[in-house]
């Protein structure tokens, strides 16, 4: 039995500490700034998505979803994208049909035709799993099902899993569904198969853009990692303190 | 096939694809139950802890009647749950950090304090009975005779000293159970409460006003049932006249007096929990944060119906007038105990269909439909069937305990099985 | 005398204790504290394993080259040079054992996905080692709505026929 007492007391106390006294002088830094600053080893995964290179044709839907067997026909995806159209008179319209499995061919944001001339701006905003330094849906998990794995990976334990939901709700970003056949919860994981074989998740070599890439931070050589530290770039609700590890170069106020 | 929630699911707007409403009427089922199981106690406690002697009548029911309910508290659960076969998970390798893993151990804890504290009150009772159907004749009575001699856990010992030492444990308890009845509710308070991602649920007051209301509910369904109860006595009394018996007149004016005593203590708990559910409300609206522009769409337009006229106006003013009127007769009671049972369930339903009905995007609704009659084993489950299964099952518990313990008072029960 | 004021007390610590043998039995070895602390390294380590076993079925193009070597070298001189062979044909998985034959999408659909028209569709594109082009977009309602694009373009070298 791996149940160590003492382990447990103490990995518990120093959750507590940590809480507590995090590094705080450095938070005007940014966590992969902190990473380098820490010199930690091994690899922490991260994600890139240039929004400016996004056309919206939904490959990558597709493939992840025959890649990860995610039933095709249902609802959800483990990563999906989403349009923005604002037009002169302030509107916004937003939208992901299907999740953009069928990419967008048509310009009709949430079923409007808008006039080109409307437009102030428009762009497509691809999302995924964050894989969060601090995931709140591992956090909540009362069984221990979902985790975090040295590389940064938040994993779902299919055999463990309860099926509560408690995951699904504590995720600001959406990312988390029941997966329709195996009735656990279920999300994006950088395609956790295919970079542990050297290989790059199945969005990522689906995307014939070059919007998406993968990268590890804590590579000075990466060249995600580089774009990362030296271009202005952003991730999603910051407020929520998850500091996520999908970044994003071109965002906008308007993304969601 | 769909995913599980699609099929109560209407999205409106810009909602994300792997939004749906995931959290549905069983999960509002298990709060308003957990909730009636804390009511309950604490009810009892009044009287063990505080010495309130006016609610003597009321203890020994409710706190029967609360382990009754806490047998049905994990049920929703069960029905709500995914993979219902895995949730011993949760005593296997709790994650402490997740309310719902330390909701487990507490609910445990909790329902040892009110099994205990039955023990101690019945115990001469158990021990009676054992005696009485040592060598009882048929099936049924062996098997009551044995289920009794279980329950003495060989503790035979009923002499006027052992007595007076399970009066004293009752007392320390009771004690210890009210924290804990707060603590097994605040916690599912805290379920809602730290869930950050969600606008509508994160406060810290969540807790307090689930406790709140959760005693609230307790109360009012002990007076209820206490009624109802109390009624089929009364017929009974009527049709078998027997010496020993108190008249009908008797039960009645106990009836009314026991009744008008405890809403007292109701009414205190209503106003706490009305007092900071507006506070709550008051403080989003002023701060008005990023998220308020949906908040008060949803609150003020979407469920205002749900929020404001049924849980404020028919849940809670309406009976406070009932019950600060002055002459409360029993069926004015009852009316106002119904209501008050429905404002708190409807507050249950608000909090958590309420917390889904807007989109993580803040630009978009989702509308719950809630499936009345089940079409396959989803929609009976986490449906009107399966809530009212739910509802009915601490009374199916009550009825097997009333056969075994007295629920109400234990004087007649004795000479009965004589 | 015994007393009886601590039965109930026995009785939980019996519930307890089966919960803790049952725990052992069923609970895996592997299960416990991990890198992360046990807010967020508290699982079965076995699981990574499991994740990293997923069958791989998008195989990318190294996988097709050998074989398919003419069609290659056409689509990586061509400006489909960064697309996919599995993005029309489908992931390969274990082709040629299986699936025997792949199942191509020549629809109509799947070339609008690029190359529909949309004003906000970024028009330059940069991937390809030539330099900058023009994506190329069409109205598909005016542009031959009722004929396959296959009639008169080739996808795999991403001009007419």
């Amino acid at each position: 039995m791996n149940f160590d007492r003492r382990e447990f007391l103490k990995a518990g106390f120093k959750t507590i500490l940590a809480t507590g006294f995090s590094l705080g002088a450095f938070e005007i830094l940014r966590p992969e700034v902190l990473a380098a600053l820490k010199k930690e080893e091994g690899i922490r995964w991260t994600f890139l998505v240039d929004t400016t290179k996004c056309i919206g044709c939904g490959m990558c839907v597709r493939a992840c979803k025959l890649e990860n067997e995610i039933p095709y026909e249902v609802n959800v995806s483990r990563t999906w994208v989403e349009r923005y159209v604002m037009t002169k008179d302030g509107r916004i319209y937003a939208d992901s049909p299907n999740a953009a499995r069928d990419g967008f061919i048509k310009n009709d944001p949430m079923g409007t035709m808008v006039k080109k001339e409307d437009i102030d701006k428009a762009f497509f905003v691809p999302k995924l799993c964050n894989q969060c330094e601090n995931p709140p849906c591992v956090q909540v998990c009362p069984v221990g099902a979902t985790y975090q794995t040295p590389d940064g990976i938040v994993l779902i334990d299919r055999k463990w899993c309860i099926g509560c939901g408690y995951c699904i709700m504590a995720c600001p970003y959406g990312v988390r569904f029941f997966h329709p056949v195996y009735k656990v919860a279920e999300k994006c994981n950088f395609c956790y198969h295919r970079i542990n074989k050297g290989m790059k998740p199945a969005c990522v070599d689906a995307c014939a853009f070059g919007a998406r890439m993968i990268g590890n931070i804590r590579d000075l050589g990466d060249p995600v990692a580089r774009i990362i530290k030296t271009e202005r770039t952003a991730v999603l609700k910051e407020e929520y303190g998850t500091k996520p590890h999908v970044f994003y170069i071109g965002l906008d106020s308007i993304v969601r | 096939m769909e995913v599980h929630g699609e099929l109560w699911t209407l999205k409106e707007f810009f909602v994300y694809p792997n939004e749906y409403i995931y959290w549905s009427l069983q999960i509002v089922m298990y709060p308003f139950m957990t909730g009636l199981v804390a009511g309950a106690f604490v009810l009892s406690s009044l009287y063990h802890v505080f010495g309130r002697k006016e609610l003597k009548d009321m203890a020994r029911f409710s706190l029967t009647f609360s382990y009754a309910l806490l047998l049905a508290a994990p049920m929703p659960l069960l029905f709500h749950l995914q993979k219902p076969l895995r949730g011993f998970n949760v005593f296997f390798t709790p994650h402490f950090t997740s309310a719902i893993a330390a909701f487990g151990i507490v609910f445990f804890l909790y329902a040892s304090i009110v099994a205990s504290e039955i023990w101690f009150v019945n115990r001469k009772f158990f021990v009676e009975s054992a005696i009485n159907f040592r060598n009882a004749e048929g099936l049924g009575n062996r098997i009551k005779g044995f289920v009794y001699r279980v329950w003495t856990l060989g503790a035979y010992d009923i002499s006027e000293e052992s007595l007076k030492k399970d009066e004293r444990a009752v007392k320390i308890l009771a004690g210890i159970g009210i924290p804990a009845a707060c603590f097994l509710h605040g916690y599912a308070g805290f379920i809602f409460g730290s869930v950050k991602a969600n606008a509508l649920w994160m406060t810290p007051l969540m807790p307090v006003i689930f406790i709140m209301s959760a005693i609230v509910s307790g109360i009012a369904l002990c007076m209820l049932t206490y009624i109802i109860i109390m009624q089929i006595r009364k017929v009974v009394i009527l049709r078998k006249r027997k010496p020993w018996m108190t008249s009908a007149e008797e039960v009645r004016s106990v009836e009314i007096d026991a009744i008008k005593m405890t809403s007292k203590y109701l009414i205190f708990f209503m106003v706490m929990a009305i007092t900071l559910e507006l506070l709550d409300l008051v403080f989003r609206g002023y701060t008005a944060l990023k998220h308020w522009d949906i908040l008060r769409v949803v609150i003020y337009s979407r469920d205002f119906f749900n929020i404001f006229i049924i849980q404020y106006g028919i849940g809670t003013i309406l009976p406070l007038i009932i019950f600060l009127m002055p002459r409360l007769t029993i069926r004015r009671a009852t009316i106002g105990l119904f209501l008050v049972l429905v404002g708190v369930f409807m507050m249950r339903w608000n909090v958590v269909i309420g917390g889904q009905a807007f989109s993580l995007t803040f630009s978009g609704y989702m509308d719950y439909i809630l499936p009345v009659i089940p079409y396959n084993y989803d929609t009976f489950k986490e449906g009107v069937g399966g809530a009212l299964l739910i509802l009915f099952m601490p009374f199916f518990f009550l009825w097997i305990l009333n056969k075994l313990i007295p629920v109400v008072d234990s004087t007649n029960r004795v000479i009965e099985n004589k | 005398m015994k007393s009886h004021i601590l039965r109930p007390l026995w009785v939980v610590l019996a519930l307890i204790g089966i919960t803790l043998i049952a725990r052992a039995i069923i609970v895996p070895p592997d299960f416990g504290i991990h890198e992360k602390g046990y807010t967020y390294g508290w699982y079965r380590k076995g699981n990574e394993e499991d994740w990293k076993a997923v069958k791989i079925k998008y195989q990318t193009r190294e996988y097709c080259k050998d074989c398919h070597a003419v069609q290659y070298k056409r689509v990586v001189s061509s400006r489909h040079a960064k697309v996919q062979c599995e993005n029309c044909h489908s992931p390969a998985i274990d082709h040629p054992e299986k699936p025997e034959k792949l199942n191509i999408d020549r629809s109509r659909e799947l070339c609008l996905r690029c190359h529909a028209y949309m004003p906000y569709r970024p028009v330059k594109y940069a991937e390809l080692r030539t330099g900058t082009i023009t994506l190329k977009m069409q109205d598909p309602d005016t542009h031959n709505p009722d004929m396959e694009c296959m009639s008169c373009h080739s996808a795999h070298d991403a001009s007419f026929k």
